[in-house]
């Protein structure tokens, strides 16, 4: 051990005691601070994430929004700060994780069933146990492709669709989606947007959703989160109550545009700050 | 499942050269003997230049003699034995380095502090002509068998283990933040993924480690006192001045190092389906 050159002459002052969320707080984040490159890109951040709802985070260039769901999941290191689910660690929760570049997350060498069934195997599921959840996770998803094939013989949105079926498989308690539409056609976009939404009202799994797209953020989401340019902190959290299955229709509804409208107006205001 | 949706998508642009007798519609027969102008060409000025005079016979025979002794050679006669001793070690040399150096690349890949102190050895040893290290080997080993294969082994493991190194410290960090995010255990991203990702750069590394090992034990044959092997059948032969022999061992040299380079390609193919798609 080194002896401190210089130590503090003043006493530490004890940790701010840990305020909870209100109720129905599934993610807590308190103090959370993270530099990039010298740079505060979050200082002293503090969010409450509610359980079993979809909450879309949107905000300017740079300000950090996957890194945000990437510190929650565990994938980039904090500086300070803390993160519990429900109280409890990372560690203890189970989270499933959509990538954008899907071709880069699926496993090339094992065939698209195996990979969906991989977290599976990592938990340790008997093999009864694995053939059950894929035959759910398949009757769920209605897939209509072959999953024997390697997921490079797939095309983008059926790998993307596999992808999210391998996040689904452990039935996670917070799923993260990090652009998970960027990479695909209009088509699959919206496919895979039903599918979300669907098990969303089958399992009530707590999304975080990062986007790009206002329209799309506002139409899955139960709130929408807007941040701020870095240091990054929350401009505003915008509900939006829509009632579920969210349709077509649902888009050139007065909710659904005054919502967006706002959303518009707050992330304008804060792009020009 | 209905397997047309997924069969379109597969019609990706990679085709495997080997299947010429696959479905897909055929190139002109013009094009497909494309490969063939480069050879028939320089056969065409071979055979022109010793028929016009320009080289004396007794330095370059024609090619049909040389074809000729090459195939007469093969087909039992003394040139095959000293294939089969050059093929034989350079397949020793070659499994030598590939069973140490792909397990010792991957573990130091693996952990970059270990890979960083012995870096500098590694392109030091691999930037130095194996041939170089000759003497030495005859030190340690004195004139035998064995010499020559140590030595192919020793040139040939630096590249396997360089490569493979490489392919763990280079792999699609995104894969390893899925595995991470799934909740694997550091083995498990090391076993699921690390070793998987390694491979195409791996096998990049073994299909130089083949050459290398031949020219190592082709150049060994020819120095290191030997009774066989190409090596010693192309230097035998040019010491009487039987150039026809020493062509034809030549070109047997040539396709050697021609075959075993397209068998580590249909090899990688096969093992490294992913690879480039």
């Amino acid at each position: 051990m080194n002896t401190v050159a210089n130590a503090p002459r003043f006493a530490d002052l004890p940790p701010a005691r840990f305020k909870p969320g209100p109720a129905g707080t599934h993610i807590t984040i308190r103090g959370l601070t993270k530099y990039f490159a010298g740079w505060p890109l979050y200082e002293d951040f503090d969010l409450d994430i509610p359980k079993g709802r979809i909450v879309s985070i949107f905000g300017p260039n740079g300000c950090g929004k996957s890194t945000l769901i990437n510190m929650i999941a565990g994938l980039v290191p904090i500086d300070r700060g803390e993160i519990l689910f429900d109280g409890k660690s990372l560690k203890d929760t189970r989270i499933g994780y959509v990538f954008q570049n899907y071709r880069e997350a699926l496993f090339p060498w094992m065939r698209t069933l195996d990979n969906i069934a991989y977290p599976l195997l990592l938990e340790g599921k008997s093999k009864a146990e694995v053939d059950r959840r894929m035959e759910e996770l398949v009757a769920s998803f209605d897939v209509r492709f072959d999953l024997k094939r390697y997921p490079y013989e797939l095309s983008g949105g059926q790998q993307q669709t596999a992808s999210i079926m391998r996040a689904l498989a452990p039935r996670p308690e917070v799923l993260f989606l990090d652009e998970p539409f960027s990479a695909l056609d209009f088509e699959m976009t919206l496919f895979i947007r039903e599918k979300l939404q669907e098990v969303f009202m089958q399992t009530g799994t707590t999304m975080l959703l990062v986007s790009h797209d206002l329209e799309e953020a506002v139409y899955l989401a139960d709130q929408v989160l807007l941040l701020t340019k870095r240091p990054t902190r929350v401009a505003e959290t915008i509900e939006y109550g829509e009632a579920r299955p969210r349709t077509v229709e649902t888009l050139s509804k007065a909710s659904f545009i005054d919502t967006r409208k706002r959303s518009l107006e707050i992330f304008q205001r804060e792009v020009r700050r | 499942m209905d397997k047309p949706v997924a069969s379109r998508s597969s019609a990706n642009p990679w085709a495997p050269p080997a299947s010429r007798d696959a479905a897909a519609p055929r190139a002109p027969l013009s094009d497909r003997l494309l490969p063939f102008v480069g050879p028939v060409l320089l056969f065409i000025v071979w055979g022109a230049v010793v028929r016009i005079g320009l080289i004396k016979p007794i330095l370059l025979p024609g090619p049909i003699d040389t074809l000729g002794a090459l195939v007469h050679g093969l087909a039992g006669g003394p040139l095959l034995s000293d294939f089969l001793v050059t093929v034989g070690r350079t397949l020793e040399a070659f499994a030598i380095a590939a069973v140490i150096g792909m397990p010792l690349g991957i573990a130091l890949g693996s952990n970059q502090r270990a890979y960083r102190s012995v870096e500098f050895l590694v392109d030091f040893f691999r930037s130095t002509p194996a041939s170089a290290l000759i003497p030495l080997f005859l030190l340690i080993f004195g004139v035998s068998d064995i010499n020559k294969v140590a030595i192919a082994a020793f040139g040939a493991l630096l590249i396997v283990v360089f490569n493979s190194a490489y392919g763990v410290i280079n792999a699609r960090k995104q894969r390893v933040m899925a595995a991470k995010v799934m909740g694997a255990s550091r083995w498990r991203i090391f076993r699921d993924v690390l070793i998987w990702e390694s491979l195409q750069p791996s096998f990049v590394g073994l299909r130089s480690a083949v050459s290398m090992s031949l020219v190592i034990v082709i150049v060994a044959e020819m120095f290191i006192g030997s009774e066989d092997g190409l090596g010693h059948a192309i230097l035998d032969a040019q010491q009487v001045l039987n150039v026809k022999t020493m062509y034809a061992a030549i070109l047997a040299a040539g396709a050697l190092g021609y075959a075993l380079n397209v068998l580590f390609l249909l090899l990688e193919r096969r093992v490294v389906h992913w690879s480039g798609r």
